[in-house]
Parts: structure tokens; C-alpha cells; sequence
């Protein structure tokens, strides 16, 4: 384990946190901290709870789902609060698998992510990606992988948030595509910081400033991001059995 | 000839009301997950509020302005009860599928009860205003009033639903929720606050159903709803779960079917013939005409 992260007050406190999914106990006490500015990548082998770590902040675990330990954004205690109470207080999602709605237009897509309080920014969003402005009124569920992402992203940038929980933006996606995606994200997070779960280790080695790595429910490493990469012995064996060329070329966790 | 056009606008006005039981039935199913079994209590409400204010009310009566007057009471109604139900007993069960359908099962059985208690089992003569006992000529065929106020309603009733859910911000929350609802959570919005409408909405449109559908049947009776409640369950399936326009097209399909075979084959065959459907609907295209989407 290596020290807090350098520069200020965290803007995410995770402590202690569990999750127990019908009896299987997914995170068993980890506890990270996320960085008031700049990526903080979470990183770790399918199955061992990134997703299930950005859902518990989110307080979207399942019911029935167990979940205790401590979350905190600042001073206030995230636990316990519905989600959209906690997304209005400045939580941006982008969830796997992009979630935008198939059978609403682009427009509509946008319109829905629209909180009452501030103006939204629309001319963020469209100097990001005028494609989304151009393909108002198409269907979401018609767009290409690429474009959805994009709308879900450019639907938590309507609004000021404090801190944004995107989980596997590239997973899926053409390599150019992935490209233009670390782009956005690289651009994003100069304003508002991130917690990000990526599998491509390119993506990761562009953005990321630190890296969380969680094994077994539990938090195996956590630091510099760059410390992290340089090592190809640790970096195989905390990510797995090394990283493996995927068929874009770029190097992801596997297996 | 003029059988045909009478079998066709009765069987109409038979769609009319399942549409509008399964129009909100189907709503709620799709944005919320409640399969809701008091939905037909919603129906006999809305008949019964309309009965006693077209007897009791002042400024209200059976025929007139005093009737639509006490339709409107039935409807209000039907609205208040859907919104108590949904913030009083569904709320607190929501994902917990088997407690909701037993207490919306619970709360028929004990809303019929109450109706019996409080006006008897028997059917009661329902309000009719003279227009609607007359019958108008439609090529060569006589149709009664009656069923042509219940489709002039239904249509009404699903060009309003359908400019809601497209035109206002409500709308499209429920759309969105139908499609994926914890995403809408995940974007900052309360979405029980459009479960409680969507119940509101479903209420009062079943209200209306009931006080229309005593018109047309000319009695009212606590079992009422419950019969409907089947017919209409069936409509909400083969319309595809959520969907109002698909509730529309399979609400036409199931009232003309069942009004076809009745009249040509033996009574009671149509209501089989309407089971077949569903079947072959389920066998054949499972999510519905409509899949999930509010107003595809």
C-alpha cells in the first residue's frame, strides 16, 4: 500500500466498504480514496467488484445486497441516500454497457439528464460532440456503440458535477473510437476529477494518475498510476497473468 | 352487411373499455413492475363514485350537464384511490413481486367486500342519460349510443396519454423508466414520484371505464371490475408489457375477436378464442406487439 494521494482533500473517501450480493461477499472491507483532480483508475481481473464498488457509491446495489462501511464525498456521508438524491448533489454516472435510452431521440436522451438546479450545458456537450447536436432527432438504440457512449457521457456533462463514476467507457469499442473516447476523457477530467474502471491498459497508461488495484474483494494495491505500469512483474501479478494483446492491438487486462 | 358494421362498432366499443382498463394496467406494469390486481377495483370505483353522485351529489344527476358532473367525480375518484394505493401499500413493497401481488390481490377481494357491504351484491340500474339509450344509424346498422361514447372516450383517452408521454417532462420520464428504470434514478430523478402519477393516471382512466361501462351495460355491480380486470390483463400481454399504443391495437383484436366468434360461433367460444390468442401471441412474439416501449 502506498501512501494518500499527493495533492489535497480527497473528494471520495471509500472506508471499510462490504458488499454481500445473495451471500456471495463481493468487496470485503476495501477502502481507497479518490483524488480531488485528475483520473483515479480502479483496476483489477473480471468479476472482482469494480462495477459492484461504483454501484455501492452510487447506493444502487440490488436489494436484498448487503452493504456497510462508509462513503464519503467531501463532508457529507453518501450511505443510505437514494441515488438521485446523491447524483443531484454532483455524482455523474456513465454506467457499463453506456445505459442510454434506446427508444428516446438524442435530444430526448439529453433532455432527461437535465437537473432543475443550473442552466444545462448544452454548448459543452455539443463542442465535445457535435455529433450528438447533428443526430438530435435519431434514435438512441439506431446509434453505433461509439455514439451511444458518447451520449452517455456528454449526458453527465450537461450538468457541474463534483466528481464523475465512469465504468469501462472503451469496452466494446473500434480502436479509433476508443481513441476519441481516452480523448474526452482526458479533456473532462482537466475540470471535474475521476473514478474510472478500464480493462485497456493504453487507455489507462493516457489517463490515469493513480490506480486502485482490487483482488479478492479486497484492495491489493494503490498509488501513482505510472509506478504501477512501469513494473510489467507487478503489473502481471496483480492484473493477472500479464497483459495480452487484445485484437485491436492494445494491451488490456486479461485474462 | 349491417351486421357486420353493428358487430364491428359494438366490438369496438368492447376494445374501448379493455383499453381503457389496460392502458393504465399496462403502465404501470411497464414503468414500476407491479403487476396490480386492484386495478379492477380502481373500474368499480370510478362506477360506483358516479352512481352515488349522480344520485346524491348536488349540481349532479343522470342526465346533462349533471352527468358529466358525476363522471367526473367518478374519475377523480378512481384517480385518489389509484395514488393511495400506490403511496400507501404498493411503496413500500417495490421489487418485492410476490407481497405486491398479494396485497393488490388482498385489496380487490377486500374493495369488492366493502362495495357489497356498503350497497349490496346485487347490480344496481346505473345513470343513463336519454342520448345514450337512443341508437344511431351507421350504414344500415342501428348502434347504441352507448358504445359509440365508449370509443369516442378510448380515443380521446390514448391521443391524451400519447401527448403526455411525448410533449411533457413527466412523459418522458416514464418512457425512460419503462425502458430502464434505475438508469433514470442514476440521472438524478425521483422516479417514484412518476410511479404515484402513473398510478393517478391508470385510476382514472379505469374510472372511466367503469362509469362509461355502466352506461353501456346499464347496471353496475361490485364484481364488475374483476371480470374486466381478466380481459384487460390479457390485452396488456399481447399489447406488449408498457406499451398504450400496443394496448390499443391488441385491446381492437381482442374486442372484435371475442365479439365475432360470440355472435357467429356459440356464446362464451369467443372468450376462448381470445385465450388462443394469447397464446399464440406468447408463442410467437413473447415481449408483445409493442416490446418495451411506452408509445411504440
Amino acid at each position: 500500500m502506498s501512501g494518500p494521494p499527493p495533492d489535497g482533500v480527497p473528494v471520495l473517501e471509500v472506508s471499510d466498504l462490504s458488499v454481500r450480493i445473495a451471500g456471495l461477499h463481493i468487496l470485503q472491507g476495501v477502502s481507497f480514496t479518490v483524488a480531488p483532480s485528475g483520473v483515479t483508475v480502479l483496476l483489477g481481473r473480471n468479476g472482482v467488484g469494480k462495477t459492484t464498488t461504483l454501484r455501492a457509491v452510487l447506493g444502487l446495489t440490488p436489494r436484498g445486497g448487503e452493504v456497510r462501511g462508509t462513503v464519503r464525498m467531501g463532508d457529507r456521508l453518501l450511505g443510505g441516500e437514494p441515488t438521485h438524491r446523491l447524483v443531484r448533489g454532483g455524482l455523474g454516472y456513465v454506467p457499463e454497457d453506456r445505459c442510454v435510452f434506446a427508444g428516446l431521440t438524442v435530444t430526448e436522451n439529453l433532455r432527461l439528464a437535465e437537473r432543475r438546479s443550473g442552466t444545462p450545458a448544452y454548448d459543452r456537450v455539443f463542442e465535445l460532440f457535435p455529433e450528438l447536436n447533428r443526430r438530435g432527432r435519431q434514435r438512441a438504440g439506431s446509434l453505433s456503440g461509439g455514439q451511444q457512449q458518447m451520449l452517455a457521457i456528454g449526458r453527465v456533462l450537461l450538468n457541474d458535477n463534483r466528481l464523475l463514476l465512469v465504468d469501462e467507457p472503451t469496452k466494446g469499442l473500434a480502436p479509433k473510437v476508443v481513441t476519441e473516447v481516452a480523448e474526452v476523457l482526458e479533456r473532462v477530467a482537466v475540470a471535474v476529477p475521476v473514478l474510472l474502471v478500464e480493462q485497456n491498459l493504453a487507455v489507462v497508461r493516457r489517463l490515469a494518475r493513480d490506480a486502485v488495484v482490487l483482488a479478492a474483494g479486497r484492495v491489493a494495491w494503490a498509488g501513482d498510476a505510472n509506478e504501477l505500469l512501469r513494473e510489467p512483474e507487478l503489473t502481471r501479478s496483480l492484473l493477472g497473468v500479464g497483459t495480452v494483446a487484445s485484437s485491436d492491438g492494445a494491451e488490456v487486462v486479461g485474462p | 352487411m349491417s351486421t357486420i358494421v353493428l358487430l364491428t362498432l359494438t366490438g369496438l366499443g368492447l376494445a374501448a373499455l379493455y383499453f381503457l382498463v389496460a392502458s393504465g394496467l399496462s403502465l404501470v406494469f411497464g414503468l414500476a413492475d407491479v403487476l396490480n390486481f386492484a386495478h379492477g377495483l380502481f373500474l368499480s370505483v370510478g362506477a360506483y363514485a358516479t352512481w352515488w353522485a349522480a344520485g346524491n351529489l348536488p349540481g349532479a344527476g343522470p342526465s346533462g350537464f349533471g352527468f358529466v358532473l358525476a363522471v367526473a367525480v367518478g374519475v377523480l375518484a378512481g384517480a385518489v384511490v389509484g395514488m393511495a394505493v400506490e403511496l400507501i401499500m404498493i411503496r413500500p413493497l417495490y421489487s418485492r413481486t410476490i407481497e405486491q401481488v398479494l396485497v393488490t390481490v388482498g385489496l380487490s377481494l377486500a374493495g369488492v367486500a366493502l362495495l357489497q357491504a356498503t350497497w349490496g351484491a346485487d347490480a344496481r340500474p346505473f345513470p343513463r342519460p336519454d342520448w345514450t339509450q337512443r341508437v344511431t344509424p351507421v350504414l344500415g346498422a342501428k348502434v347504441p349510443n352507448s358504445g359509440l361514447l365508449l370509443i369516442l372516450a378510448a380515443v380521446v383517452v390514448l391521443a391524451a396519454l400519447l401527448g403526455f408521454l411525448r410533449y411533457t417532462r413527466y412523459g418522458l420520464v416514464i418512457r425512460a423508466g419503462v425502458e430502464n428504470r434505475e438508469m433514470v434514478t442514476a440521472l438524478g430523478i425521483d422516479v417514484r414520484k412518476a410511479f404515484t402519477l402513473v398510478f393517478a393516471i391508470g385510476g382514472a382512466a379505469a374510472a372511466l371505464a367503469g362509469a362509461l361501462g355502466g352506461v353501456y351495460f346499464g347496471s353496475v355491480s361490485p364484481g364488475q371490475g374483476g371480470s374486466l380486470l381478466i380481459f384487460a390483463f390479457i390485452v396488456v400481454v399481447i399489447g406488449g408489457m408498457g406499451s398504450v399504443v400496443g394496448s390499443a391495437y391488441a385491446a381492437v383484436a381482442v374486442g372484435l375477436l371475442q365479439q365475432f366468434v360470440n355472435y357467429y360461433g356459440t356464446s362464451g367460444a369467443g372468450d376462448v378464442c381470445v385465450v388462443a390468442l394469447l397464446a399464440i401471441v406468447l408463442l410467437l412474439r413473447p415481449q408483445g406487439i409493442a416490446g418495451r416501449a411506452a408509445t411504440t
